[in-house]
């Protein structure tokens, strides 16, 4: 069981996962992982065969804060907004301070023309750490859907 | 078909409507995809056991590739021959036939029509005529030979056979990744909102390659001042780009890229075991990566290893497929390495995320004033030939060159 200032505080996580990313708060993003972490996105097709291969993988933070350096000083991409819709979260497994959560999400990309389109949608297969009031992910897992990506993957999902 | 217009017989500039005409697009579906040239289907690997089989697209024919009970291998289009519906739905599976869902027709392992239900009516009513021959209904197949472990389709019986029309550069090439037996890692996908004759183009751009991929000047991986260059087999329609790491220094690429100021003094990276380079094969080459006509790509980069098939879906849009393997040796170091350096390509590749967009906005723009053409003359016209440097772009003219004469779209005096 947890309390429900825990479930709170996993729900806040999520918010501010999405908020941060769609506002290009790469710092902030990055500070709700703790410093041991990794992050993949991996799609459906590869992740239900068993096979190893991600579109992304970033098996520590220093991975993950090159990857944001990469994105504002050497990538070059669509301009766009992104807007992340996150539902469904759901604790499915406590070990002490060490929780299970899975969430679905939905990703719309806006143009600068403004056209909407839908991007991306999957689950969320994650290690959140609870550290008094806060939610830290350690392990974050993004299993998309449409594994046949539109365009690109450059900001994150 | 309208009559092509080129504005100068060395392919130096292509018209743009080449990349938005839907008559053109259906008659490259004939003659180039469905015509005498060999199409990459999918690598040995991925159907090992008898019944193995994948479903794939050439151009934008379904097709299905199976390895039969003999472990022969075979393909054929995936489309029954009853009412022309999708007969294999999955990506892959393992199955002793093929058993279309609308009205139940089965196929067996090599495509031939071998069952249709009430095919003799309910109580002597219905059914087909007895002169129905079932030998005549089968999907239709194509010729397929398999060169190191990847296993090549054409629908042509004039296609010469894959050992010539591959060459001795394609040969060695696919040879060389192919060392070993491999281990597929998994597969990337992405979408492109372009025509596929723009990516055919850009992976024989090698002068885009360290301009638009500001990643790979950064951290050395690809620079124009490094050792490499660029070969075609004799026809032109293939391409090799290669490079050595290591060849040039910053000071030299700063120099050469003058204002395009690099990076690399400013940016380093925290985790660089993503660009660690471990030696595999005999040659230095870090990057290594052959186009093949039409519809495929073989790929080193670094210790990235992969396979790419382009799959058209209409004028404006391809799927763009990515097989990433490892040796079937490998130790778990080496796959965790490749699995790592599998972040600098694909949809979300640091070095190739920018391919998306750079043809997203070629093809958008084109699209207006169908009667102006781009400008294809780094490394200069005429002749179409190898070069020992890349600032280039003559094997887009050689890539052009052999879509021309398949097409039948070649200018008077056309340059080969």
């Amino acid at each position: 069981m947890i309390t429900a200032e825990q479930r709170f505080a996993v729900y806040d996580l999520y918010a501010q996962y999405a908020s941060t990313a769609d506002a290009c708060l790469y710092d902030d993003w990055l500070n709700l992982f703790l410093p041991v972490c990794s992050y993949r996105i991996i799609a459906r097709e590869n992740y239900a065969a068993g096979l190893p291969l991600c579109l992304m993988l970033c098996e520590s933070r220093d991975m993950l804060i090159d990857r944001i350096v990469a994105l504002e000083q050497a990538n070059e991409y669509a301009i766009h907004v992104d807007r992340h819709i996150i539902s469904g979260i759901r604790v499915t497994q406590v070990q002490g301070q060490l929780l299970s959560v899975e969430a679905d999400f939905l990703l719309g990309q806006t143009n600068s023309e403004g056209e909407l389109s839908l991007y991306v949608m999957g689950t969320y297969k994650d290690t959140v750490q609870i550290s008094g009031a806060q939610a830290y992910f350690v392990d974050k897992t993004v299993i998309v859907d449409n594994g046949c990506i539109p365009h690109a993957i450059s900001t994150p999902i | 078909m309208r009559k092509v217009h080129w504005p100068r017989n060395d392919y130096s500039r292509v018209p743009y409507y080449l990349y938005h005409d839907a008559e053109i697009y259906q008659q490259e579906q004939a003659k180039v995809f469905r015509g005498p040239s060999w199409s990459m289907l999918c690598l040995a690997a991925e159907i090992p056991l008898a019944g193995d089989f994948r479903t794939t697209w050439v151009g934008d024919t379904p097709v299905i590739v199976q390895r039969a009970q003999d472990l022969s291998v075979h393909a054929f289009v995936n489309r029954c021959a009853h009412r022309g519906a999708l007969v294999r739905r999955e990506t892959s599976g393992n199955a002793q036939s093929h058993t279309c869902i609308y009205h139940r027709w089965c196929y067996s392992q090599k495509g031939d029509l071998t069952g249709i239900p009430f095919q003799r009516g309910v109580r002597g009513q219905g059914g087909l005529d007895k002169s129905f021959d079932k030998a005549e209904h089968g999907l239709q197949a194509l010729r397929v030979e398999v060169y190191k472990d990847v296993v090549f389709g054409t629908f042509s019986a004039d296609t010469e056979p894959l050992s010539d029309y591959l060459g001795p550069m394609m040969r060695e090439h696919i040879a060389t990744l192919m060392r070993a037996p491999i281990k597929v890692l998994g597969y990337q996908r992405q979408a492109i909102d372009g025509n596929w004759k723009l990516y055919a183009e850009n992976l024989r751009d090698t002068y885009h390659a360290s301009l638009l991929h500001e990643f790979l000047v950064t951290f050395g991986l690809d620079r124009a001042t490094q050792q490499g260059g660029v070969a075609m087999d004799d026809r032109h329609r293939h391409n090799l780009t290669f490079a050595v790491a290591s060849s040039d220094s910053d000071a030299e690429a700063n120099q050469a890229y003058g204002a395009h100021k690099l990076n690399s003094d400013k940016l380093t990276l925290r985790a660089p075991a993503l660009l660690k380079f471990l030696p595999e094969f005999e040659d230095q080459r870090s990057l290594s990566i052959s186009s093949m006509f039409p519809n495929a790509a073989f790929q080193r980069l670094n210790n990235s290893l992969a396979v790419r098939q382009i799959q058209p879906k209409g004028v404006d849009k391809f799927v763009l497929v990515w097989t990433f393997f490892g040796y079937a040796d490998d130790t778990p170091e080496m796959s965790e390495h490749r699995l790592r350096q599998m972040n600098l390509l694909g949809p979300a590749g640091l070095v190739s995320m920018e391919d998306a967009e750079a043809i997203e906005i070629a093809h958008r723009t084109s699209r207006v004033d169908a009667d102006r053409h781009s400008v294809i003359e780094m490394g200069g016209g005429g002749e179409i030939s190898d070069r020992n440097y890349r600032v280039t772009d003559v094997p887009l003219r050689g890539f052009w060159s052999y879509y021309a004469e398949l097409m039948g779209i070649e200018p008077e005096g056309a340059v080969r």
